[in-house]
């Protein structure tokens, strides 16, 4: 099994993004806009004009669609990275299983019992 | 000279610490998790720590993608928690410990560890639930010792190797054991077990894989530097990784090691959770 660190040399783990330099570079500004959604200051000026806010922090169109359709899985493929994504979800009062069950065409319910199914 | 009682490793989940602010420790769903702590308190409280050096990992708080170091450690009279998005309440300032902060700053690169050391550093729920879970009511808690965060890379790959992640643990060790002061010091290592927040694998969690990591780690942590970065993604999942914080703290404490408590629970929130009491020989 190989473990390089550059770009073309990681396994394929089936439902699993390896958020390494070629996602980063992608997903810097989405994450860079979530990041600063640690201030409340900010949650608030994005929850008043999200259009504006992503306007600001030059989002692409492809990750502001993303945002706008609330897909998950197309924020993680536009470069996301689910740290900075959790951040993001907190402002629609989103919790990890609410957002596992939003990736895995679950609802929160059905995905808590998933969860529970690997005990 | 300092001297390494022992280490302690938790998961630091952020619904640990609503659960604590709430004190759901009896609940049906909570219990099985918290009564894995008792023991730990009990063994903090013959000992007594001068000294916690807490090796956790930052998720976006402390640091951000335009500058992500490696490995980081606090050299700060105080830490305290902030904001992480979505309103955790702001405790007290912890107490730093920043002349130990900076003998091991010094001993690691002497020994050829790059370190990047932080006067600053704001720190999230990988440093600050572990506290709580060990010390109640932390900072406020009269035994509360003072403490050093070190920060090493999840977030972003490539992150180190299991294999480094020891050795790093025994050159603080090292570092630690170097230190001109007759103190007691614990080391936690915080993070995991097996989760996956992200993607269409979200919620996968590996039991066998963590009771393969628990049942290695005490006395066969070599054993676990076998396994390779992307293995560890694919076995213990993308978050999962924070395994890494574990081999940290296990390379600290020595060859020889009593494990005198052990508690694995699946699943809380999105994790197999398991906390791990080593003390040294």
């Amino acid at each position: 099994m190989h473990d390089m660190p550059g770009h073309d040399y990681h396994i394929d783990i089936p439902g699993t993004t390896i958020f390494d330099g070629k996602m980063a570079m992608k997903g810097y500004a989405l994450n860079k806009m979530c990041y600063s959604f640690n201030k409340a200051v900010n949650r608030d000026a994005f929850r008043d004009d999200p259009e504006t806010y992503m306007n600001d922090y030059n989002l692409t169109e492809a990750q502001k669609d993303a945002i706008r359709s609330s897909n998950i899985l197309a924020m993680i493929e536009e470069g996301g990275n689910i740290y900075y994504l959790a951040k993001l979800a907190g402002i629609f009062k989103l919790g990890v299983q609410d957002v596992g069950g939003l990736q895995t065409g679950r609802t929160t319910e059905e995905f808590k019992e998933f969860l529970l199914s690997q005990a | 000279m300092a001297k390494i009682l022992g280490g302690i490793t938790t998961s630091h989940i952020p619904a640990v610490g609503n659960a604590i602010q709430q004190e759901l420790y009896d609940d049906p769903y909570w219990k099985p998790f918290f009564d894995g702590y008792p023991k730990v308190h009990e063994w903090i409280k013959a000992n007594k720590p001068d000294y916690v050096v807490n090796i956790y990992n930052d998720h976006g708080l402390g640091f951000f993608l335009d500058q992500m170091p490696t490995f980081a450690i606090g050299a700060a009279h105080e830490y305290k928690n902030e904001d992480e998005g979505w309103g955790l309440p702001e405790l007290p300032p912890f107490p730093g410990a920043p002349e130990l902060s900076w003998h091991i700053i010094e001993s690691m690169v002497a020994d050829e560890f790059d370190i990047t050391s932080c006067q600053e550093l704001p720190v999230d729920h990988g440093f600050v639930v572990p506290m709580q879970l060990f010390w109640p009511g932390a900072p406020n808690n009269p035994d509360m010792p003072r403490a050093v965060p070190i920060s090493a890379n999840t977030v972003q790959h490539p992150i180190p190797t299991l294999k480094r992640a020891l050795n790093f643990g025994k050159a603080l060790r090292k570092a630690i054991e170097s230190f001109p002061e007759d103190a007691k010091v614990v080391v936690l290592g915080t993070g995991g077990l097996s989760h996956q927040l992200d993607g269409e694998r979200a919620g996968f969690i590996n039991k066998e894989f963590d009771e393969y990591c628990l049942n290695n780690i005490a006395h066969n942590p070599e054993e676990l530097t076998k396994i390779t970065r992307m293995e560890l993604v694919e076995k213990a999942g993308a978050q999962g990784t924070e395994f890494l914080m574990w081999m940290m703290m296990r390379g600290a404490l020595g060859d020889n090691v009593t494990e005198l408590t052990r508690n694995y629970h699946i699943p809380i929130s999105n994790t197999g959770a398991g906390t791990l009491l080593l003390e040294c020989a």
